[in-house]
């Protein structure tokens, strides 16, 4: 029961839900970038929603499965063929002993996750199966997998169910993500704030698990961007003395010395993790009541999903 | 009693932010406040990060109110009274200050009007408390630096600091245990792992013990790394 790697794309890890419970000792804690995507393709092939997968960014994998098994693909499209023929997204798919899953590069979006029915058989590590690059932590040996990788699969015993839902609009271009402003918006001046809000931002190729640099406009501070360091939250908007924003993501450290203008609110952080360079970016200001309702729909709407896919 | 601010950190995140000052007194507030969140067991309370002068404080909003939550954490810090400090533990770590190993020595020496001996000395003569861990796992973020080595981070962080190099980022001072991008400017590096999880404590210091910087040549540098002598010493007291 196993997943041979073939061709591991630049950089394929395991990643779940995340490793939480060890962040004031400094671990990240780590994740899916696109943490719906993930929880998605769990459910199309029948698993919990936060068990390990596959993310692979920008370049997919080349794999060969040696057991009959169920798979599915959420998040970037990486034009996926089995044995050479197109696969859809975002529904489950048999698959047989022997055959071959070849992925490509990304036609949009940045990030795309395979989840195998029963989940990969890899050692639970501080709570979580996430890989820790930096740490050589958890995951496949700690580390992005390597042609010649074999991940061990666990039994899923249910039988192959067919099940699919329509798959999200293709990732545009030019993205809106909404913040709520702190916790160290008062480092800015009002012209800072306005320039944070009112430009255009691009997203560089220094996007990684850990932060997403943006170039555009530089951002005014009042008296400079030095703080004494405190704890960074996911999609945090960190303003070095550079002026120009880092959008801080799953990997990031859990504290630093940069003042902090916004956060991408939970409910968007999703988008930011599939913004590919180049990428268009225009932060909109929302309000705590607001950020809060976004993520009761998106929580609504995933338990709903959930129940379809389990009973419908 | 002092105030506290809640500094907003998006939906999932709220930051008790004390008077910014590093203060030990605060400091002890700061994590009694975090092991009493932990201890009572508030239903959608996830985790804390406790820093200098502020705790992070991550919940789910769909189960706990941030109004709630910050109404427990005042009633909390009502009832926080000073208490006694423990035993002292120190751990000595050799560092060594010169050439490749310190590669802003110059800037630094510079920035602060000090030769490199003056650094050395004002560096390596203080027990440094450790306030917090972060940044990295096992990255200490120390206090009681000479004011006179204050020096600015750099402007654009570097991409890769390799591991056990030593740094001063504005007021503070560190370790690097693993390699990483960062913005401080390195005057030394040690061969000791600082992290190594292949140890059965993968970190041996905690928050509140103390680190000690022992300068060393760079022979000795090569001697410790290759004889294998990585790991951190407690000085008896």
């Amino acid at each position: 029961m196993k997943l041979t790697i073939l061709s591991p794309g630049p950089l394929t890890t395991i990643q779940d839900g995340g490793r939480f419970g060890a962040m004031g000792k400094g671990f990240s804690p780590g994740g899916a970038m696109d943490q719906e995507a993930m929880v998605l393709a769990n459910l199309l092939v029948g698993n919990a929603p936060g068990v390990g997968v596959l993310e692979m960014t920008m370049l997919g994998i080349t794999a060969r499965f040696d057991c009959d098994c169920a798979i599915a693909l959420t998040g970037a499209n990486m034009s996926a063929q089995l044995n050479g023929s197109p696969i859809a997204r975002y529904c489950s798919v048999r698959v047989h002993a022997g055959d071959v899953l070849s992925m490509k590069t990304a036609k949009h979006g940045m990030r795309a996750y395979l989840a195998v029915a029963g989940g990969f058989d890899l050692p639970v590590v501080m709570g979580s199966v996430s890989t820790n690059v930096k740490c050589v932590l958890g995951g496949f040996q700690g580390r992005k997998l390597q042609a010649g990788d074999e991940l061990p699969l666990n039994q899923s015993g249910a039988a192959f169910q067919s099940r699919q839902i329509p798959p999200p609009e293709d990732y545009p271009g030019s993205i809106s993500l909404r913040v709520l402003l702190g916790p160290q918006d008062d480092a800015f001046t009002r012209k800072g704030i306005d320039t944070f809000l009112g430009s255009e931002y691009t997203v560089t190729d220094k996007a990684d698990r850990m932060g997403i640099r943006l170039s555009g406009e530089k951002i005014e501070s009042k008296d400079g961007v030095d703080i004494l360091s405190d704890g960074i939250a996911a999609g945090s908007v960190q303003i070095p003395a550079s002026g120009t924003p880092i959008i801080m993501m799953a990997d990031r450290q859990t504290t630093g010395g940069y003042a902090k203008i916004a956060t991408v609110i939970s409910a968007d952080l999703g988008r930011a993790a599939q913004a590919r360079p180049g990428t268009r970016i225009h932060f909109v200001q929302v309000t705590e009541t607001e950020a809060i309702r976004l993520r009761r729909e998106a929580e609504k709407k995933r338990k709903q999903l959930e129940y379809e896919l389990l009973y419908g | 009693m002092e105030e506290v601010r809640f500094l907003t950190c998006g939906d999932c995140a709220v930051t008790v932010a004390f008077a910014q000052e590093i203060r030990e007194d605060t400091n002890r507030k700061i994590r009694y406040l975090a092991e009493k969140l932990q201890k009572t067991g508030i239903h959608g309370l996830l985790e804390t990060v406790p820093t200098y002068c502020s705790l992070t404080v991550y919940y789910e909003p769909l189960i706990l109110s941030r109004k709630k939550l910050e109404h427990q954490i005042l009633h909390f810090l009502a009832s926080y009274r000073e208490n006694a400090a423990g035993k002292k533990r120190i751990f000595q770590i050799p560092v060594c200050y010169e050439g490749e190993f310190a590669p802003d020595m110059e800037d630094v020496c510079r920035l602060t009007g000090l030769s490199r001996e003056q650094v050395v000395k004002l560096h390596s003569s203080v027990d440094y408390l450790i306030y917090m861990l972060g940044f990295l796992p096992g990255f200490p973020y120390l206090g009681g630096m000479d004011p006179r080595l204050e020096a600015p981070r750099l402007d654009n962080p570097r991409t890769r600091i390799p591991p056990g190099a030593v740094g001063i980022g504005g007021k503070q001072t560190g370790i690097y245990p693993l390699a990483s991008p960062g913005g401080w400017r390195l005057i030394g590096r040690t061969p000791a792992m600082i992290y190594d999880p292949n140890r059965a404590k993968p970190i041996v210091y905690e928050a509140g013990d103390y680190i000690r910087f022992c300068p060393i040549t760079v022979d000795e540098f090569y001697r410790l790394q290759e004889g294998g002598q990585t790991d951190i010493r407690e000085v008896s007291l």
